[in-house]
């Protein structure tokens, strides 16, 4: 067993808590930079939209699951840094300027609708967003001199300082590179003060605010960070599928994200990686099972939605921790094995919710 | 010692037709431990919450050091240095003690989210002067076991003095204490005895307190107010007031006639 001999402070702000951690992550950064020679070009565009899917669900983590805002209305965000991202590159505009704007105007966007977040909570504001995602949605539909409307929109090829960008190994660094630099944007935010009052207000509003905590500041600044990421995904996705619709945009899309970040761990930045990374391993996974299942099941539409469903269900029930939740169970086992106690991340329930004041 | 700390002047608050609290008035001195007593339902809390200003009056003023602060939102009587703990304990319960502690500071901070984005050396040195500051009040307190712990996964007598903690951290000069023994045993009361005494001789901080053991008001306090039903019944040191007849009959009940 592994025991951690805290000497500095600065152990307990460091990216990294050990070399242990360190040796790790240098592995997977090797691994990441190494896959375009050891993956195929469908495994590799595979990854790609893990990584565009792991910067949105970052978003949507730093907005439900530390800030405790769930919001039902991140793909009309997505949509934003889309659209944003095709009618700038098609008005000529580079990459380097049109990203930060997609991320600007998707934030503007969330700090409209987190406006609402400072009068309503729980359901209430969840009710909110999805009326804004519909909304959203809706404008996308209706601005047709910008977006082509329900007949779709072309981007155009994706090349910064003359390198063309849409070559698939090109654009996976290009995606990867960008959500290492959210991951780690993320950390910063979550080890600052900025993170801390975040927290603090999911844990206890009325704390929160005794505690010289500005609610409706760091309410909205969680909107506006959620959605910028939000809209830095969406102009990737935009560059990645080449052909945007409104439709693509959805009520589903939305469901979908909230799906993976529940599935990988609400409350955890590793949860934001794991959820969209076994959302893409459990397609394919039943794309191939498919076959094997007898015809008259196997080729059922719906199959997909319905099997994604019977995973949430049994994750909120099993595992409310999602993947990571897990994940630390395992380790936990392996690093005090044969110590581990079945009961070792039971919490107690709180004490008389009842009489907190609202 | 010209002008008190905290005046409340003619406080009242109604709650439809209830008046929680009818025209109270009362100065706390600095550096005094003052407690509101009186049976349930007599105003205290609701006193607290007007002082921190998660209420509004009906009616009258708070005023911190000659300012008018029950009219401002709540974090800025926080930042004027007003600290509190709740009746129910009121915690970040998915955080880590030392992270609650460091909220405590939050009020302190220069830095703003973009610093924080990119964790520039402004925000690093910040937090390592948080956390030499927070470890101050970890030493006072005796919470060096519980630092990495989770809230959720403490007992509560623990909490109760991790809650004091976060309010220390903020380095109030008022602080208001909302029943500090309540589900504590002799001991921990005994020892939260202790520190109120020492945050007033050491620290320098002024106390307000609700409290309903009688022994820990008269050990610790140095004036009682006594409420009931929303309306004062008398001021004066501990022995005055558990002596006066209005506050024996308000706990006791009348004599009957």
């Amino acid at each position: 067993m592994h025991f951690l001999f805290k000497t500095r402070y600065e152990q307990d702000i460091s990216l990294f808590r050990h070399n242990g951690q360190r040796f790790w992550y240098a592995l997977l950064a090797l691994a990441l930079v190494a896959a375009p020679w050891l993956l195929s070009e469908y495994t590799l565009s595979q990854l790609s939209f893990i990584g565009i899917y792991s910067i949105v669900c970052l978003g949507l983590m730093l907005l439900a699951g530390y800030t405790g805002q769930v919001s039902l209305g991140h793909a009309g965000f997505l949509a934003m840094g889309a659209y944003t991202e095709a009618y700038l590159q098609a008005n000529g505009w580079p990459f380097a300027l049109s990203l930060p704007m997609s991320a600007l105007v998707a934030g503007l966007t969330g700090v409209m609708i987190g406006l609402p977040a400072l009068r309503v909570k729980g359901m209430y504001l969840s009710i909110a967003t999805l009326a804004f995602g519909f909304i959203l949605e809706e404008v996308v539909v209706r601005a047709e001199h910008i977006t082509g409307g329900n007949s779709g929109m072309q981007i155009g090829k994706l090349i910064i300082g003359g390198i063309d960008f849409d070559d698939h190994v090109n654009f996976y660094y290009l995606v990867i590179g960008i959500a290492v630099t959210c991951v780690i944007g993320m950390l910063n935010l979550l080890r600052s003060p900025t993170g801390r009052a975040f927290v603090a207000i999911r844990d206890s509003e009325v704390s929160a605010q005794s505690m010289g905590i500005n609610l409706a500041y760091y309410k909205t600044t969680a909107f506006a960070i959620s959605a910028a990421l939000a809209g830095i995904s969406g102009a990737l996705y935009a560059h990645k599928i080449t052909f945007i619709t409104p439709d693509q945009f959805g009520f589903l899309q939305s469901i979908e994200l909230l799906m993976m970040v529940v599935i990988g761990g609400l409350g955890s930045i590793q949860g934001a990686i794991f959820g969209p990374s076994f959302w893409f391993f459990a397609q394919q996974l039943i794309v191939v099972g498919k076959d094997w299942l007898p015809s008259a099941l196997g080729q059922q539409t719906g199959l997909q939605p319905t099997i994604f469903g019977i995973i949430l269900i049994a994750i909120v029930l099993f595992e409310p921790m999602g993947l990571y939740g897990r994940w630390l169970k395992i380790r936990t086992f392996l690093q005090i094995f044969p110590f581990y106690r079945k009961g070792m991340f039971k919490r107690q329930k709180s004490y008389m919710k009842s009489e907190r004041m609202k | 010692m010209t002008t008190p700390m905290l005046e409340a002047v003619n406080l009242s608050v109604q709650f439809g037709g209830l008046k929680a609290v009818d025209n109270v008035s009362f100065d706390v001195w600095p550096n005094e431990v003052f407690s509101l007593i009186g049976p349930n339902g007599a105003g205290k809390t609701t006193i607290f919450n007007l002082i921190s200003a998660l209420y509004r009056p009906s009616a009258g003023e708070v005023r911190f050091e000659g300012e008018v602060i029950s009219r401002m939102p709540p974090y800025v009587v926080a930042r004027h240095g007003i600290a509190r703990t709740f009746q129910n304990i009121e915690l970040f319960e998915h955080a880590t003690v030392l992270q609650n502690l460091l909220v405590g500071r939050h009020c302190h901070r220069h830095t703003g989210w973009f610093q924080d984005l990119l964790f520039t050396g402004s925000v690093r040195r910040a937090e390592l002067e948080f956390r030499r500051q927070v470890e101050e009040v970890i030493d006072f307190l005796d919470l060096q076991h519980y630092r990495d712990s989770m809230v959720v996964g403490l007992p509560y007598g623990v909490r109760k003095v991790v809650e004091l903690g976060r309010a220390l951290s903020m380095r109030p000069r008022l602080l208001l204490l909302d029943e500090p023994s309540s589900g504590l045993n002799t001991e921990e009361t005994e020892d939260m005895g202790f520190w109120i005494e020492d945050i007033k001789h050491d620290l320098g901080i002024t106390v307000i307190m609700v409290e309903h053991d009688m022994s820990l008001v008269s050990r610790v306090s140095d004036r009682v107010l006594a409420l009931n039903q929303g309306e004062v019944l008398t001021l004066g040191t501990p022995q005055e007031v558990q002596a006066h007849p209005g506050v024996i009959e308000a706990y006791l009940g009348g004599v009957e006639e």
